[in-house]
């Protein structure tokens, strides 16, 4: 069943659909049933740009594992960059 | 029972419907030709949104011989492709009750003001769809029969109540006009055997006519052929139990 977790955060970037780039506003993070995935629930990325209309969505379906190991994987890489000097915000 | 020179005949289209506080919604309508009385079911999609699954058990439901009008429950949010829009709602914490509630009532308008309708409607539905006809068969007058199918939330907690979701539709069971026909899989994280247990509970607290089918080596969703979820055997025998609650509620 649906769990309705799920939570927005605005965000500065760019996403590649088939179509080609686009700017990207939001990112939209939940919890709850996958369209693909074959799990019952997902961890679900959903970038987008809401000013462009539904259609305007880059999204990932994680299974718990895969999206513990990212938040760690982009986590580590920030921390490295900074580390680094490349972070000049 | 279908024989092989019978005639059939159905027609689908979308059209277009007065939903909640008059706003026009899509909905898609299919229904049997020829001059009925046709029994009727309001159809609800589930999250997932106004799917391919949803069009084709409408389309079922008039094969069968109903007038079946699945109302678009997210046509407020934009257009695309089901999933996208879907995804749209989701992010948003889902559609308000109030506002189901609402284009429900306007679906059972049209179904029962429909020259072909024989004024009995029934409602279904799966997953939230299953929460949201629970919902509206407690609070509108005029269903003769409800059918959830693994409806998780219709039992919530504290925590789980929000704006949008204001109340836990067993809460509302005292109001209930209509049968019910439960179907759930018993390895279902939600609704959970407790949480079909506590709706059974309201039920019979209230006196209502209730009838639970709990499939075992079934979990959420085991209707839909095109998941992993999907159990043919127990799938089977659900629909079975579907017609023939059809057929004691609405249609006569």
């Amino acid at each position: 069943m649906c769990t309705m977790i799920a939570t927005q955060i605005p965000i500065t970037g760019s996403g590649k659909k088939q179509d080609g780039w686009f700017v990207l506003r939001e990112a939209n993070v939940s919890y709850d049933h996958p369209f693909h995935a074959p799990n019952e629930h997902t961890l679900n990325l959903d970038f987008v740009n809401e000013a462009l209309g539904p259609g305007a969505r880059v999204a990932v379906e994680l299974d718990v594992a895969s999206a513990r190991a990212l938040v760690e994987a982009i986590t580590a890489v920030l921390a490295k960059a900074d580390t680094g000097g490349y972070i000049v915000d | 029972m279908y024989e092989t020179n019978q005639y059939e005949g159905i027609i689908a289209e979308t059209v277009m419907i007065a939903g909640h506080n008059g706003d026009d919604i899509n909905a898609y309508f299919a229904r049997p030709l020829g001059p009925g009385p046709h029994p009727a079911i309001v159809v609800i999609h589930h999250m997932p949104g106004w799917d391919l699954w949803y069009r084709e058990v409408t389309h079922k439901f008039a094969h069968h011989g109903y007038l079946a009008l699945s109302p678009n429950l997210y046509y407020r949010d934009g257009h695309g492709t089901p999933e996208d829009v879907a995804a749209k709602v989701r992010a948003g914490g889902g559609v308000a009750d109030n506002q189901v509630v609402g284009d429900v009532a306007g679906a059972l308008r049209v179904l029962r003001n429909h020259p072909t309708s024989n004024g009995k409607v029934a409602v279904f539905g799966t997953c939230s769809g299953a929460r949201h006809a629970y919902l509206s068969a407690c609070q509108l007058p005029g269903f003769a029969g409800i059918i959830d199918c693994w409806g998780g939330r219709i039992v919530m907690n504290e925590q789980e109540l929000s704006v949008k979701q204001p109340v836990a539709p067993v809460d509302y069971t005292a109001t209930l006009s209509c049968p019910v026909l439960g179907i759930f899989g018993d390895e279902d994280f939600n609704p959970t055997p407790d949480h079909v247990n506590a709706l059974e509970a309201a039920l019979k607290a209230h006196g209502k006519s209730y009838e639970f089918h709990r499939y075992p080596e079934a979990g959420h969703g085991f209707f839909y052929y095109d998941r992993p979820a999907y159990r043919q055997a127990q799938a089977m025998d659900g629909w079975q139990k579907i017609f023939a609650f059809l057929d004691r509620t609405v249609r006569i």
